[in-house]
């Protein structure tokens, strides 16, 4: 199964998402927010994708938007796929938690939110993993971040 | 009577703080037990007491910049981290390195490899209650960190890889101390076994002890030995082989049972199989240049670049976002540890604080490498 196989498999299900990148190593897509637990609850229990295996989550700031890229693995077909998925409130960033699907994610959104302030709803426990308790000083991996002692460019 | 007793006197949970300075910790990490006499209810973690924010700092450095902080990252697999991100940059570029250099990364990094393993070993033990295998894994380890000072100038934190190849050719000694370190260990290895695995009361201490199945090792995101101990397949060497690991000949070892013996067993037999690799390509060092001309200033062209190699604790990553400037707009490390670390809750579930201690060995966490 190669990438255009899986490409062509996605898009007949799902329609509001960009996929690229079948040229590439691995598949790139782009899914508003509201999609996100179904395209990846599709995705990992597909008996021919089975993309079971959550790579990894990582939070990201692009500017005007904050966002979360997960990379899954197949177990089966050893592919690997990265999910973007973008929310544009910089105040209140929300995406939905899925802990529930990938139980390996649970920590991952701690530090997500932690580090970028993104809320995952659904969470049960949002608390600061790396941070000290009493942390207000916003959040340090955003771009607009600044601390004179801490961080010189 | 123990009927009685169970069903007559309740017994309150409480919480006790294990760590941040805990030896059997491996480092700063702290955990939160709830208790029920000695039986462990939850365990929480509280992570961060070393987190030096590495992936920011990564932000303002350039990509040759990026490399020496990756040693910090997992000290024991330092040389296999800075061959992710030599390789990552590498294969965005198309940078095409030697036979030679391929072969140097793959002996280095099972010497890497060899080296964590038996500090792990060594530690097991100790953590166990068995002192004297620190002694023995280190006279071992004295000798690889010997080999890593003649040709990289530094014994933990060896900054060896380059973009493009090495940073110096191998010192002329290097076959020959490989050479007299394998027969050493070959004569060593066995008597391992001998000393711990064999062991009576290591085993009871180990076998059947912090199970955790196929399906849930996978789901929390288990890599490396670890994962192997379950009967994952999931050997980064082999399924997306990376420098010289297509031309040689090795097993990827796993068993099935899934307990804390199955994840000792995995690392003592993946020493065999880095032993046999070094057997293999010791000899067959080809010629060639130990570095390939690249340009001064590295950007890399917009996109996202992924790059996964197998260090000693597993499945390590480095994801990178460029938008094509000389420095990265995101880097992301994927740690083993940390995906290894939040699977502790299930496995130790109903048993003792003297058998999480055990766990937390056998799943062989660098806290460096989780704080990041």
């Amino acid at each position: 199964m190669n990438n255009t196989d899986i490409k062509n498999k996605i898009e007949n299900k799902f329609s509001e998402l960009t996929i690229s990148g079948e040229d590439k190593e691995f598949l790139t897509i782009e899914i508003p927010k509201n999609s996100l637990k179904k395209l990846l609850s599709f995705l990992k229990n597909d008996e021919e994708l089975k993309f079971d295996y959550l790579f990894a989550l990582t939070g990201i700031d692009f500017g005007e938007e904050l966002g979360v890229i997960y990379h899954l693995e197949s177990t089966k077909t050893r592919k690997t796929i990265q999910i973007t998925v973008k929310t544009n409130d910089r105040n209140k960033p929300e995406i939905e938690t899925i802990h529930d699907i990938f139980p390996a994610a649970y920590f991952n959104e701690i530090e997500a939110h932690e580090f970028f302030g993104i809320k995952f709803k659904g969470h049960p426990d949002l608390k600061h993993l790396f941070l000290p308790e009493n942390w207000d000083k916003g959040y340090p991996m955003r771009k607009d971040y600044t601390d004179i002692n801490m961080l010189i460019r | 009577m123990e009927e009685y007793l169970t069903d007559q006197l309740k017994t309150q949970e409480y919480f006790l703080n294990m760590g941040p300075q805990h030896p059997a910790t491996h480092g700063v990490l702290r955990l939160l037990l709830k208790l029920d006499g000695e039986i462990i209810r939850n365990v929480d973690m509280d992570l961060g007491y070393i987190h030096r924010s590495i992936e920011k700092m990564c932000e303002r450095d350039t990509y040759k910049q990026i490399i020496h902080l990756t040693d910090r990252l997992d000290y024991l697999s330092s040389h296999i981290n800075n061959e992710a991100v030599c390789l990552l940059v590498e294969k965005a570029l198309n940078i095409e390195v030697t036979d030679r250099i391929k072969v140097i990364r793959t002996m280095m990094d099972e010497l890497t490899r060899i080296s964590s393993h038996v500090l792990w070993w060594g530690v097991m033990g100790m953590d166990i209650g068995a002192l004297t295998t620190f002694m023995y894994g280190f006279r071992e380890r004295e000798m690889i960190n010997d080999i890593f000072e003649e040709t990289c100038g530094a014994r933990l934190t060896m900054n060896y890889n380059v973009i493009g190849g090495l940073r110096y050719d191998l010192h002329e000694n290097f076959v020959k101390r490989v050479k007299d370190f394998i027969k050493h260990f070959k004569k060593k290895l066995p008597e391992y076994d001998k000393l711990l695995s064999n062991n009576v009361i290591f085993r009871k201490r180990l076998e059947g002890i912090g199970y955790i199945s196929k399906e849930d090792a996978v789901a929390y995101g288990l890599n490396g030995p670890t994962a192997r101990g379950s009967g994952v397949s999931c050997d980064i060497r082999k399924i997306h082989p990376y420098s010289a690991y297509d031309r040689v000949d090795f097993e990827e070892i796993t068993f099935p049972e899934g307990d804390s013996y199955a994840r000792y067993k995995v690392r003592i037999q993946e020493m065999h199989q880095s032993l046999s690799i070094l057997e293999q390509l010791v000899d067959k060092i080809p010629e060639g240049e130990y570095k390939v001309k690249t340009k001064a200033v590295i950007k890399l062209p917009e996109g996202d670049y992924l790059q996964r190699v197998e260090s000693a604790r597993g499945d390590f990553g480095v994801y990178v976002k460029s938008d094509g400037q000389k420095f990265p707009y995101r880097v992301k490390f994927r740690s083993p540890g940390f995906a290894n670390l939040t699977a502790l809750n299930k496995m130790s579930e109903g048993l003792k604080i003297a058998d999480l201690v055990a766990i937390l060995s056998t799943i062989d966490i660098v806290v460096p490498d989780i704080d990041r």
